[in-house]
């Protein structure tokens, strides 16, 4: 009573002020508001854009704590200080040790992320005067997910500027956006420090150090962690099991090695009716179907194991799935509803060329082997072509019934 | 011929309150207000000036671009006060009922009658006021030649008067109406029912559909869209299943009798059952004695909670209404109710709401919006309630930028803001769409006409 009172004075008495935007946005987050309907329906439904969000947000945590314990494994595994572990339960994998190192480093990514971003959605909000939309808090954990572990907490606080005010603000916030907010932060530190975002030793804490420690002339085994992907197009021969891969237990970016906590993710979304489970599926077929088109190519031997093509293009197709961030991207990324297509037909469509285009620019990009984002801004920029497609499909339908009755 | 018609997308919104089916006569109101604003789009020129003697189905005012187009009292009395708001605008007038109440003699009406002769009858008897028209959903132009009228006899919104129930007896009065109805467009008079026992199941001169599924499935746009959409440049007319009463009482005995029977419900009214009252009543002669709490923090709705209106203890119910609903007010904080597990609320999603463990459930809800409005987010959730052939986020969105070419594309001729009632409801974003459409349609109907 005392508070809820207390804050609602507060915010009477500073009606207009121009930063009680800012200050809504807090109390918004501990007390739903206590707006009422005006005219239209007088009763509204519980969901609102938080709960949304939420939603989002706790389909999420799963990955984040794994991805805190993979950093450290890898790290330790790296230096080898521990045994690789066997299977999801591994002896090694869930130790104390690990956690503390991917705590120290992933902790640092959440809090920049969330920090710059939300200050630069605070500091809209109160020059446009409107109430701080909740988009972020979705973009802002999506993007400690998809960096790697070591990416300079300068540089990530660079690209969230950059994301949020050009890839969100410009079209005016959450909801008018054409590319998604997270992918195109991913999408200006993969341009701007390519070296940062790609190679065999980003992957790992502690890779680049040792590097330099070499350098600088320390007699040191250099550490190697190459993706699978890397691994792969490099024609090279992958030294992790498939049940490695579909728990994670693999080098990557953050949150995306784990394949089988992105789909218990994807199964929450989907239960809850949060995420799209037409984009999933029908990305998903895309892949494969991509998958399967050069698994042909390669067994009716039109390329040789002297192509460059031929370690990526030789992957059984249903492991796609499995490897880079495939499968983060579908369920995370690629059902974000604004820049995904928002027409039933559409999202079949959309979501098989998001499947189809990930594994067609992986395998021909050899220089960066993965094409999950770029599949995901590419098809984001189509999603109003193909729903304009589908709505005139409609608009057809009700042309015709008026030259049949003419006629 | 008739036609069976099943939905599936929708929502059954299902609401503690619903009203006991017995009848009683509310208290003879003192008062009567009629209200301009209920008849859209039309500008009224007042005929009964404050202190002007009426009688029941005299003349208060007439549309300002068709004089023969006439809104009549409901009750004998005196016109004591014209109340005004900005601009001169006529905001109510308000009628003190006589004790004995007589009534104009519009005349028995001949049943052979023809088109002219039936709309000129309706257009001077006040009756007019009960046709309305899609595209626009305004009171009917007259000079159109509509190509079928609908007529909903299944109500289907939550807390809706079961017109069942409401409009058993009164068969010689609908079919009275719905045959000269019938003489007025080249096409049919559609009627849906929700079952082989209403009344209006067993009536000539129409095409009677059976419809079934969730709500909308009693929205007279819901019939039009499956029986025949109307295209651009055509026009249909529907009524409510309720007026078709005040139309045949007219057409049989030329007595103008606004009584109808309210349904008094929501889960602020203790005793909640059917009234029988007339029209512009004031909604205190129902509300208070029937254990609504006079002090208490409730809103009062005339209409159903998707589409009413919100009217003031000292309020009356409308011209179109058959349904007074109170429910309690929802202003106030609920200490995390954006992320805390709901079982109170109602939900299409299953986000950490389980609406969906138990679908039978009553739920009693308040008029707390659950959230702030933002721009839209979520898409494909409307699609699951909206069972028209139309794109609802594209004809909002249309709507919103005022792009006339795209909303005449997507279907803006065939709709009518209570078919955006249950998006409304469900929105994430807590967009007004039905204001939106309203504005879009008044938009077009100044623009195209």
């Amino acid at each position: 009573m005392g508070l809820k009172q207390n804050l609602h004075n507060f915010k009477e008495k500073n009606k207009d002020k121009k930063w009680l935007p800012g200050f809504n946005a807090l109390f918004t987050f501990l007390y739903m508001p206590n707006e009422t309907t005006h005219n239209g329906t007088h009763i509204k439904a519980a969901d609102d854009l938080k709960r949304t969000m939420n939603t989002v947000i706790m389909a999420l945590v799963p990955c984040l704590i794994f991805g805190m314990f993979n950093a450290g494994y890898q790290h330790h595994l790296a230096q080898g200080l521990i045994e690789s572990a066997d299977g999801f339960f591994g002896a090694s994998f869930w130790t104390w040790d690990n956690f503390v190192i991917g705590l120290w480093k992933v902790l640092p990514l959440v809090i920049v992320s969330y920090g710059v971003g939300l200050a630069v959605e605070f500091i809209f909000a109160i020059i446009k005067g409107h109430e701080v939309e909740e988009g972020y808090l979705v973009t802002g954990m999506l993007v400690p997910l998809i960096v790697p572990v070591d990416i300079p907490l300068w540089m990530l606080a660079v690209a969230v500027v950059f994301g949020v005010v050009i890839g969100k603000e410009v079209f005016g916030g959450t909801g008018m956006n054409i590319l998604n907010p997270a992918l195109t932060i991913r999408a200006f530190l993969f341009f701007a420090y390519p070296t940062w975002m790609s190679g065999d030793k980003v992957w790992i804490h502690g890779a680049v150090e040792r590097d330099q420690a070499i350098a600088a002339g320390q007699n040191l085994d250099a550490i190697s962690g190459e993706t699978i992907l890397g691994t792969l197009a490099q024609n090279k021969e992958v030294g992790y099991n498939v049940m490695d891969m579909f728990y994670g237990i693999i080098p990557g970016s953050v949150g995306e090695t784990s394949t089988l906590l992105i789909l218990l993710g994807a199964l929450f979304l989907i239960f809850t009716k949060i995420g799209s489970w037409r984009i999933m599926l029908s990305s998903v077929i895309g892949a494969l179907v991509m998958g399967l088109i050069f698994n042909g190519v390669v067994s009716s031997g039109w390329i040789t194991e002297s192509s460059k093509f031929y370690g990526l293009m030789s992957t059984e197709f249903w492991h796609h799935l499995l490897i880079g961030g495939f499968a983060f991207g579908t369920v995370f990324m690629a059902t974000d509803p604004v820049t995904a297509s928002q027409t039933t037909k559409g999202k079949w469509i959309y979501g098989f060329l998001v499947g189809f285009i990930s594994i067609m620019i992986r395998v021909f990009n050899p220089a960066y082997p993965e094409g999950v984002m770029l599949a995901i801004l590419l098809m984001n920029v189509f999603a109003p072509t193909i729903d304009h497609y589908v709505v005139q499909g409609n608009v057809k339908k009700r042309m015709k019934r008026v030259k049949v009755k003419t006629a | 011929m008739s036609k069976d018609i099943r939905i599936k997308k929708g929502l059954d919104i299902k609401l503690v309150g619903e009203a006991e089916k017995t009848t009683e006569n509310a208290i003879v109101s003192n008062f009567y207000y009629i209200r301009p604003e209920d008849f859209h789009s039309i500008i009224p020129k007042l005929v009964a000036k404050e202190g002007t003697r009426v009688k029941a189905g005299e003349t208060l005012f007439y549309n300002k671009d068709n004089e023969a187009m006439k809104f009549v009292s409901p009750v004998s009395g005196e016109v004591t006060e014209v109340q005004r708001g900005p601009r001169r605008r006529i905001d109510a007038i308000k009628i003190t009922a006589d004790k004995e109440q007589s009534y104009l003699d519009h005349g028995k009406f001949d049943a052979s009658a023809d088109a002219d002769k039936i709309k000129a009858h309706l257009l001077a008897s006040g009756c007019w006021a009960f046709v309305k028209q899609r595209p626009y959903d305004v009171v009917a132009n007259p000079n159109h030649s509509p190509k079928a009228i609908f007529i909903s006899g299944y109500a289907s919104a939550p807390l809706a008067a079961d017109l069942d129930y409401t409009l058993a007896g009164k068969e010689a009065e609908l079919q009275a109406a719905v045959s000269a109805l019938s003489k007025l467009t080249e096409g049919k008079v559609h009627v849906s029912v929700g079952n082989n026992n209403s009344p209006l199941a067993g009536l000539n001169d129409v095409s009677v559909h059976k419809v079934s599924g969730p709500h909308p499935s009693g929205n007279v746009g819901t019939l039009i869209n499956k029986v025949d959409p109307i295209n651009k440049g055509e026009v249909v007319w529907t009524v409510n299943a309720q007026d078709l009463v005040i139309i045949g009482e007219l057409l049989l005995t030329g007595k103008f009798n606004a009584e109808r029977v309210v349904a008094l419900a929501g889960s602020s009214v203790k005793k909640p059952r059917y009234f029988r009252t007339k029209i512009g009543s004031e909604v205190a002669t129902m509300v208070y004695d029937n254990g609504v709490d006079k002090d208490g923090n409730d809103r009062i709705i005339s209409g159903n909670v998707l589409t009413g209106k919100k009217v003031a203890p000292d309020g009356a119910l409308d011209y179109y209404s058959n349904v007074l609903t109170v429910i309690p007010e929802g202003d106030d904080y609920e200490f995390f109710g954006w992320n805390k597990p709901i079982f109170n609320k109602i939900s299409t999603s299953r986000a950490l709401t389980f609406s969906w463990l138990n679908p039978k459930k009553k739920y009693d809800l308040n008029t707390n919006t659950n959230g702030e409005h933002r721009a839209f987010v979520v898409t494909g959730s409307y699609e699951e309630v909206f069972p028209l052939d139309i794109y609802p986020m594209q004809i909002l969105k249309a709507c919103m930028y005022k792009d006339l070419d795209e909303m005449e594309a997507l279907g803006m001729y065939e709709v009518a803001p209570e078919d955006f009632a249950l998006t409304e409801f469900i929105c994430v974003s807590k967009q007004p769409h039905q204001k939106i459409i309203r504005e879009g349609l008044d938009l077009m109907l100044k623009e195209i006409g």
